[in-house]
């Protein structure tokens, strides 16, 4: 497996069904002529909690991989946007029942993950993460988690 | 006196300093006992900080990288402020009460804010203007004798900050290099 591909199969803490490839939260893997290899994050919100938790899971991986030598760095700039999460991680997201973010410019409402109507309502700002807001379907009156874009 | 830059790790700057070591302005140590002086507090303070650390986000190095990323938090934090603002204070004839209540209580505290970035104040005036505006309160007026509590940036703060410092560092005085 090569560096790159054990750091990708690291999923996120609160959301364990997409990766933290698909959310944009891996930046860069590199492998020096020694064999020491150097991965790039960054965090989604500044005072996120799971970050601890994944630069552990990332050396975790890397370790059970083979690779021995590893340093994790957190880079900043740019900034982390809900658009560098991938086609793949937004289908996960609202296969889970979770709705994806819109475009950040766009600040449409989310579509139902349930039912697909565009009818929704916020019902608060906060939902069961603070990265998530908590919506309800007019149309088929579910509430669900959405991911706020930011 | 631990500073930043002294090689004090982030444990010592946050369970180890006493009161006086502290920076912060007064106005985010103020007790939130009521939800309506929380709102009032998250707006004046959210207000600034965007205002500012756009500012900060056009400079160079890792505050620029910080800064720039805080921007869109805080453009957050200011719209969920606002939010609550318009809620309470166009709400019922007792949410408008206390909200008014919590915005003349907390005013006081916002001059603080802008004694290093004196330029901020007007565009941050503005802002808070049509917040308080559409949620039908009243800014307290300006006046020359106006009461403005200082002293946060040098370390003299209100009795509130020991309370929370009792609170937030017990543990780990009791327990020196606790972890869990
Ligand atoms: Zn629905």
């Amino acid at each position: 497996m090569t560096p790159y591909a054990a750091a990708a199969s690291v999923v996120d803490p609160e959301l364990p069904l997409v990766t933290i490839a698909e959310l944009g939260i891996l930046r860069e893997v590199t492998e020096d002529p020694g064999g020491r290899v150097t991965v790039s994050i960054t965090p989604t919100y500044s005072g996120c909690p799971a970050l601890d938790a994944i630069r552990a899971d990332i050396a975790t991986a890397l370790t059970r991989a083979g690779y021995h030598d590893v340093e994790v760095r957190t880079h900043l700039s740019p900034p982390w946007s809900t658009d560098q999460i991938t086609a793949a991680g937004r289908e996960k997201l609202a296969a889970a029942g979770i709705a994806p973010p819109g475009p950040v410019l766009l600040q449409i409402r989310p579509r139902c993950p349930v039912c697909g109507s565009p009818d929704t309502e916020e019902l608060s700002r906060f939902g069961s993460t603070a990265c998530k807001a908590l919506w309800r379907c007019r149309t088929c009156a579910e509430p669900f988690d959405a991911v706020k874009p930011l | 006196m631990v500073r930043p830059g002294t090689g004090a790790g982030e444990d010592e700057l946050a369970y180890l300093r006493t009161d006086r070591e502290f920076r912060n302005v007064l106005l985010v140590e103020l007790p939130d006992g009521d939800f309506a002086v929380l709102i009032a507090k998250l707006l004046f303070l959210s207000a600034f900080q965007h205002l500012n650390y756009a500012v900060l986000a056009g400079g160079t190095g890792q505050l620029a990288e910080i800064a720039a990323k805080t921007v869109k938090e805080s453009a957050y934090h200011l719209d969920h402020a606002t939010q609550w603002t318009l809620r309470l204070g166009d709400g019922t004839t007792l949410s408008h009460q206390r909200m008014q209540a919590a915005v003349d209580e907390v005013w006081p505290y916002t001059y603080e804010l802008f004694e290093d970035v004196p330029e901020l104040r007007a565009p941050w005036l503005s802002t808070v203007d049509g917040v308080l505006t559409e949620a039908t309160l009243t800014r307290p007026a300006d006046t020359a004798d106006s009461w403005k509590p200082t002293g946060g940036r040098s370390g003299r703060h209100t009795e509130a900050l020991s309370y929370l410092l009792a609170e937030l560092q017990v543990l780990h005085r009791a327990y020196p290099g606790a972890s869990w």
